[in-house]
């Protein structure tokens, strides 16, 4: 009771204020952090500075002197930097990712929507697939598929031909890499101009539908325009593209564009593994669409799979895309297990042979887990944009 | 009610973080001087960096019992400190995070086959405190290739162990030859050598000792032939950080008592019967005169427990590598200074 009593009192809100002490307490909190954190810095770089480790980034633009297999950018032991080849392990890490992502989500999602089918055949097949890959280790089904895409392939003397001068053997596969002549860029601006025209010609059709009540077909349009108006352009200039053909020389292929075997089976790993956790992020949404929904489409006489496309598939985003986006995150670091099969990602190249060869340990860790949270955060604001435009929008 | 609890939350977590700031200053980190020695001791152990598996260096039996030349270095070290062999805990290291774990004192010395290089030295602050087996670079291939030189492997894939001089070495071969390659680089040399069997690279490249080594795994090994050519100046030997003068002294001398003893003939059987000898060369080396163990903070008959226990280099090297051992290597530059070899032990005097 005297508590109650001490607390009616009138005080001076100065220090005591509700607010006030709170504020105090969080800059207190922030004060803390911050010299925690300042702390742990000075202390590691006091410890390295004893110990003879370098503390600074010079290593950046020392000359690399090791060579890497699989390169978007050009790459040598004796022209390229460190930082080089930083960037190098960078750009595989994204190619990994971006394809992976892309492929996970296609296949997820037909995989889901199998494990929903009527057939029984079709719906068991898809829980058997999703069961099997979701509950074995991921590093174990990369090793299997490394060992299972090289071993039954033969060596490049006896490598099997493909059509369109394809060659595939267990030092990947070799494909003819276009030349582009003068003119072949006007086909490329065709190629975007042609996109952009069939979203404005998608754009067209709805309004037209949603003011008439009936469209104008768009899908052979659309392909049209993106299909055969730049190979109309690319014609008109002559075709100015040759092809550079992979040719058996010595130990191997040289020539044209090739993909290592690292790479596809990192890409199938990944993207077979985090399919089967899309697929129940898919099946999830589209059985959170109330059953109603689907009968009062098929009762307006909509086919199934108009039904599904427009009706189900739409507000089951809604569900679909918070947990979707953890598994691109998931996938995109889960790439950094390349390291065990030898695919020359970030982690391999920068966090491996780059931070072996400088000695500059915590700077390269520090490096390459700043990449890794900027690529998530990246990846995570994007999809919560997405998120937000696909979200129910009340009016 | 309800803000005061989060307030006092907030102040709670805000003091023990403060604390455990406060906390993760207060030891002293190792200062540079301070007495690793001291520390071995204290803890009743060595703690060796050692090979993830490399036969004849640093490997476990089929008893988890560790073998080969480095293990057995380590467990010289042991020797004189303790006066026994065992007393060593090994930390097995890949390539890749070997001189992170010395760096940071996890690991007392290293000994697992690494190269003395100069940067190694001035950037990454460690010395080498000898080299107990000198080797070089060079490739394995197939027989059926029928290849007699490396300058014939112009376009060859070629699988290599990452982090390691080797890596760089291989480039370094290739550009100055004025060929292309294709390395395709893993973490281990376990899985390098896997996959060169498995037909992903056309050659193995790593340290001619460590050729003839993973050359005993391979499915068939009599398919795969070394090829002749160095390429590379490989002086491997154990590590230890920088500024602790006396631990260094300890590791380095150790290895030429080793040395010594072998020049002198003294062996595991006949040491404690020489330590007898009127030969004053012996009698200093063996501590029955002088007293140089103990300015290094050991005993006088260091160097006795380490021949009584471990034998001389000679002895470690036949028993591991040499013709006692699968590798059977010969000594070649490893042989003593006056036999031909590079390995010199300045005397103990």
């Amino acid at each position: 009771m005297t508590d109650q009593v001490h607390h009616l009192a009138p005080r001076t809100p100065l220090l005591t204020g509700e607010r006030i002490r709170s504020a105090i307490w969080q800059i207190a909190l922030l004060v803390g952090l911050v010299w925690l954190a300042w702390s742990a810095v000075e202390n590691a770089a006091r410890n390295m500075r004893a110990r003879g480790i370098p503390t600074n980034f010079d290593f950046w633009d020392r000359t690399a002197g090791f060579d890497i297999n699989a390169s978007l950018i050009p790459f040598s032991a004796a022209n390229n930097t460190y930082g080089d080849a930083f960037y190098v392990g960078l750009l595989n890490t994204l190619l990994v990712g971006a394809c992976g992502v892309v492929l996970a989500t296609i296949l997820g999602f037909l995989i889901g929507i199998a494990r929903l089918s009527s057939n029984w055949m079709v719906g068991r097949l898809a829980g058997g697939y999703v069961e099997i890959v979701r509950n074995t280790p991921l590093l174990l089904q990369l090793l299997f598929w490394y060992n299972a895409v090289l071993t039954p392939l033969p060596g490049p003397r006896q490598s099997l031909e493909l059509p369109g001068g394809v060659w595939l053997n267990n030092r990947g596969l070799f494909m003819p890499s276009p030349d582009f002549g003068p003119g072949a860029g006007w086909a490329g601006i065709a190629i975007l101009a042609g996109i952009v025209g069939s979203i404005v010609l998608n754009r067209l059709s709805n309004r037209k539908r949603l003011s008439t009540g009936k469209g104008f077909p768009v899908l052979f349009p659309a392909l049209a325009l993106i299909f055969l108006l730049p190979i109309a352009v690319f014609m008109a200039f002559g075709s100015p593209v040759t092809f550079e053909y992979p040719q058996l020389r010595g130990f191997n292929f040289t020539g044209g564009a090739r993909v290592v075997p690292e790479f596809v089976a990192l890409l199938l790993g990944l993207s077979l593994y985090t399919a089967a956790f899309i697929a129940e992020i898919v099946r999830a949404g589209i059985l959170s669409v109330s059953r109603g929904q689907t009968e009062a489409s098929s009762a307006l006489g909509v086919s199934s799979g108009l039904t599904m496309r427009l009706i189900v598939i739409p507000q089951a985003l809604r569900v679909i895309i918070p947990p979707l986006t953890n598994q691109y995150l998931n996938l995109i670091k889960n790439s950094s297990l390349a390291v065990f099969i030898g695919y020359p990602d970030l982690v391999q190249v920068f966090a491996g042979t780059v931070l072996n060869q400088t000695g500059a340990a915590v700077q390269v860790i520090a490096i390459t887990m700043a990449v890794y949270l900027v690529i998530s955060l990246l990846t995570s604001a994007f999809m919560n944009w997405f998120n937000r435009r696909i979200a129910l929008k009340e009016r | 009610m309800k803000s005061f609890c989060t307030s006092m939350v907030t102040a709670v977590a805000a003091l023990s973080l403060g604390a455990v700031a406060a906390y993760a200053q207060a030891p002293a980190p190792p200062a540079p001087t301070s007495k690793t020695l001291e520390q071995v001791k204290a803890r009743g152990v060595l703690v060796c960096g050692s090979n993830t598996g490399l036969a004849g260096f640093g490997i476990p039996d089929d008893k988890g019992n560790w073998t080969g030349l480095d293990v057995e270095f380590c467990r010289a070290i042991s020797a004189a400190i303790f006066n026994d062999p065992n007393k060593v805990r090994f930390v097995p290291l890949s390539a890749k995070d070997r001189f992170t774990a010395l760096q940071s004192g996890e690991i007392d010395v290293l000994s697992r086959n690494g190269t003395w290089t100069i940067s190694r030295e001035a950037d990454l602050g460690l010395l080498w405190a000898g080299v107990n087996y000198y080797d070089g670079q060079a490739f394995m291939v197939r027989k059926k290739l029928n290849i007699n030189s490396a300058l014939e492997l112009s376009g060859a894939s070629v699988c290599v162990q990452q982090g390691t001089t080797t890596e760089a070495n291989l480039a370094d071969f290739f550009r100055a030859n004025n060929m292309k390659y294709e390395p395709a680089v893993y973490a281990t040399s376990a899985e390098a050598v896997k996959q060169y069997d498995a037909g992903r690279c056309d050659a193995y490249t790593t340290d001619m000792s460590g050729l003839f080594s993973e050359r005993l795994r391979l499915i068939n090994s009599d398919e795969h032939v070394i090829l002749p050519q160095v390429i590379s100046k490989e002086p491997l030997g154990p590590a230890v950080r920088q500024g602790d003068d006396q631990w260094f002294n300890i590791v380095k001398w150790t290895h030429f008592a080793m040395l010594n003893a072998e020049e002198l003939g003294v062996t595991r059987a006949n040491a404690d019967e020489r330590a007898k000898s009127t030969n004053p060369e012996i009698r200093r080396l063996l501590g029955s005169e002088g007293d140089f163990g103990k300015s290094m903070g050991l005993t006088s008959d260091w160097a006795l427990r380490i021949i009584k226990h471990v034998g001389n280099y000679g002895e470690s090297y036949a028993r591991n590598v040499g013709d006692g051992s699968r590798l059977r290597i010969p000594r070649g530059l490893n042989n003593l200074w006056n036999k031909g070899g590079l390995q010199y032990g300045p005397p103990v005097r």
